[in-house]
C-alpha cells in the first residue's frame, strides 16, 4: 500500500507542476486545472487507504461538510466578488496547515524536536495567512471598514512586538514539554498577528496581500508536509509558495507598489486631505446620440473599461455595442490596464464572462502607441488608470503610475454615473480636457442607449 | 521521517520549478493564476485526513481541531477548483469562436 501511495504522490505532484505551466498560457489554461485536479483526486482518494487510519466518520462528514458549502459558494459567487473568495479559499488553507501543526504539536512526544518546530512554524504561518485572509476578505466584502487598529507610527513597533512574542513563546513550546494552555495561546496569538498586519492596509492594496497570503500558505503547506513526511505536500507547497511570491511581485509591480510599500505605509488607506486645485476649464456633456454617431463612423475605437463597468454589471451591453460596431466595419479594441478591476488580470475574467475574446484586449504596453490613431476612446467606468497627471504632474499622489494614454485619442467619451473622484480621491485633468466629452449616466443605461443609436443609424 | 538533506533538496528543487513555471505568465492571467495555485495548496487536505486519522480518539481536542482542519482543507480545494475552472472556461479566442 505504501508503494501505491507514493506513486499516487508522485504523480500528484507532476501533474500540479504540468498543470501550473499550462495555466500561464490562455490557450491551454483550461486543460491545466483539469490535469491539477485530476491529481489532486487521486492523492485524496489514496490517503483514505493510509495505514492506521481512525476516525473515518469524522472525516467524512468534515470533507462533506467542507466541500460542500465551497461548492456551493463557488458556484453562485459573482465574477465580480472573485478576489474575496480567492481570499477565503486560501484562508481555509491556511487554517488547514494551522490545525495539523496543532495536532501534531498536541501529539508532541511521538516528534522530534526538529519536526515540533517545523509543525510550529508552519503552523503559525498558516495561522496567520487565515486571519489575514478572513479580513482580507472582509475589507473587500466591505464588512470591515475602519483601518490600522493602532496609530500609524506605532504599528511597525506593535507588530514587531506581538512577532518577538510569538517566536518566544513557539520557542518555549517547542523545547519545553508543550503544554496545551501554551498550545492554544501560540495560535490564538499567530491569528491576531494576522488580524494586528492586515488591518492598516487599504482596500487597493488587498490583491497584493492576498497573493501573498496565497504564498505563505503554500509555505505552511510544504512545513506541515515535512512534519507529516508528505512528499506531495512538500513539493506543492513549496512550488506555490515560490510561484506566489513571483506573482506578488508581479502584481505589485503592475500595480506600481513596491512590496514593503504595501505591508508597512498604510498609504492604501484612502487619503483625503489631497489639495484639490481649481481645475481649469470644465466638463463638458454630450448625448447618447452624438456619441453613437461618432463611434458609427469612426475608423478604430478603443474601449476602456474599468470597475466601474462591472459594478453596473454593463460588460455584456458594451460587448454587444462593440459587435455592433464592427458589424459597421469599425475596428474596435478593449484597453486594459493592469489595476483595471479590483486585482490584475481581474478585468480579463469580467470580460471573458461577457464574452469578449482574449485577444480583442490589450494590455497597457500593446495599446499605448495606437491611441494616438484612434478616433474614439471610450472610458467605462474607469478614471484612475486614465489620469494624465500621473505622466505630468508631479505633486500629484498617482505621480509615476503607469496609465493608459486614453487622453491622446481624438475624441475622449468617458460614461461616468456622476462628478466624483476616482478610487484615490485624486481630480482627473483628462476629463476637463478639450477632446474629452461626459457622458452622464449609469453604465449599463447608456451602453444599452447606445447600442439603441447605433442601430438606429 | 525524509533525510534531512534530501527534504531539502526537494524543497529547493521545488521552489525553483514554482518560480520558472509562472515566470512569463501575462497580466490577463494572474487572477486565474492566483486562484490556480491557491487550488494547488489545497493538497493540505491530504495532510488534514492524516492528521485527523491519526488522532488519539480519545482527545477530544485534537479531534476538534482535525475535524475542523478536515472541513477548511476541504473548502480550500472545492472552491479553489470550482472557481479556477469557471475562469477559465471564459476564456475564448475570437478565431475559435467565428
Amino acid at each position: 500500500m505504501y508503494t501505491l501511495i507514493q506513486i499516487a504522490y508522485f504523480s500528484a505532484a507532476v501533474l500540479f507542476i504540468l498543470g501550473l505551466k499550462r495555466m500561464s498560457s490562455p490557450v491551454t489554461a483550461r486543460d491545466g486545472i483539469v490535469w491539477a485536479g485530476a491529481g489532486m483526486g487521486v492523492a485524496i482518494l489514496i490517503t483514505l487507504f493510509w495505514d492506521g487510519m481512525q476516525n473515518y466518520l469524522l472525516m467524512i462528514t468534515a470533507i462533506a461538510i467542507g466541500s460542500g458549502a465551497a461548492w456551493v459558494s463557488g458556484k453562485r459567487v459573482p465574477m465580480t466578488a472573485m478576489p474575496e473568495m480567492i481570499a477565503l479559499y486560501n484562508g481555509m488553507g491556511g487554517g488547514a496547515a494551522a490545525a495539523i501543526g496543532a495536532v501534531e504539536l498536541l501529539k508532541g512526544e511521538t516528534h522530534g524536536f526538529v519536526v515540533l518546530g517545523l509543525a510550529a512554524i508552519g503552523g503559525a504561518i498558516g495561522a496567520v495567512s487565515f486571519s489575514g485572509s478572513l479580513v482580507a476578505f472582509g475589507k473587500l466584502r466591505d464588512l470591515v471598514k475602519r483601518g490600522g487598529l493602532f496609530p500609524k507610527d506605532k504599528q511597525k513597533q506593535i507588530n514587531i512586538y506581538v512577532l518577538g512574542a510569538l517566536a518566544a513563546l513557539g520557542l518555549f513550546m517547542v523545547i519545553g514539554k508543550p503544554f496545551v494552555v501554551v498550545i492554544l495561546a501560540f495560535f490564538l496569538l499567530a491569528l491576531a498577528f494576522g488580524v494586528i498586519m492586515t488591518m492598516p492596509i487599504g482596500g487597493a492594496d488587498m490583491p497584493v496581500l492576498i497573493s501573498l497570503y496565497n504564498a505563505l500558505t503554500g509555505l505552511a503547506v510544504a512545513f506541515e508536509g515535512l512534519v507529516l513526511d508528505n512528499a506531495a505536500m512538500i513539493i506543492a507547497g513549496t512550488v506555490v509558495g515560490a510561484a506566489g511570491t513571483l506573482l506578488t511581485q508581479l502584481m505589485a509591480k503592475a500595480m506600481n507598489r513596491s512590496l514593503t510599500n504595501v505591508l508597512f505605509s498604510g498609504l492604501g488607506t484612502v487619503e483625503t486631505q489631497i489639495s484639490t486645485e481649481a481645475m481649469a476649464g470644465s466638463m463638458k456633456a454630450i448625448e447618447a446620440s452624438d456619441v453613437a454617431v461618432m463611434m458609427a463612423f469612426a475608423e478604430r475605437v478603443i474601449i476602456v473599461p474599468g470597475y466601474g463597468m462591472a459594478v453596473a454589471q454593463a460588460q455584456h451591453k458594451i460587448w454587444e455595442l462593440a459587435v455592433l460596431l464592427e458589424a459597421r466595419g469599425v475596428k474596435v479594441k478593449f484597453a486594459i490596464h493592469p489595476v483595471a478591476g479590483r486585482m490584475p488580470g481581474h478585468m480579463n475574467v469580467l470580460l471573458a464572462e461577457a464574452g469578449v475574446p482574449y485577444d480583442k484586449i490589450y494590455d497597457l504596453e500593446e495599446i499605448n502607441a495606437e491611441f494616438p490613431q484612434a478616433d474614439v476612446a471610450l472610458i467605462i467606468g474607469a478614471n484612475d488608470v486614465v489620469n494624465p497627471d500621473a505622466r505630468t504632474n508631479k505633486s500629484s499622489p498617482i505621480y509615476g503610475m503607469p496609465i493608459l494614454d486614453a487622453d491622446k485619442a481624438r475624441n475622449v467619451i468617458v460614461i461616468k454615473r456622476g462628478r466624483g473622484t476616482g478610487f484615490s480621491g485624486v481630480e482627473n485633468t483628462l476629463f476637463y480636457a478639450d477632446n474629452c466629452r461626459m457622458l452622464y449616466g449609469d453604465g449599463q443605461k447608456m451602453a444599452s442607449e447606445l447600442i439603441h443609436e447605433v442601430k438606429a443609424l | 521521517m525524509i533525510e534531512g538533506f534530501v527534504a531539502l533538496y526537494i524543497f529547493m528543487l521545488a521552489a525553483f520549478t514554482g518560480y520558472e513555471v509562472i515566470s512569463r505568465v501575462p497580466v490577463i492571467l494572474h487572477t486565474p493564476l492566483m486562484s490556480g495555485s491557491n487550488f494547488v495548496h489545497g493538497i493540505v487536505l491530504v495532510g488534514a485526513m492524516v492528521a485527523l486519522g491519526k488522532a488519539d480518539p480519545g482527545s477530544s481536542l485534537e479531534l476538534a481541531i482535525g475535524f475542523i482542519g478536515v472541513i477548511l482543507a476541504a473548502g480550500n480545494v472545492v472552491g479553489g477548483y470550482v472557481v479556477t475552472e469557471r475562469m477559465l472556461e471564459m476564456f475564448k479566442s475570437s478565431k475559435k469562436n467565428k
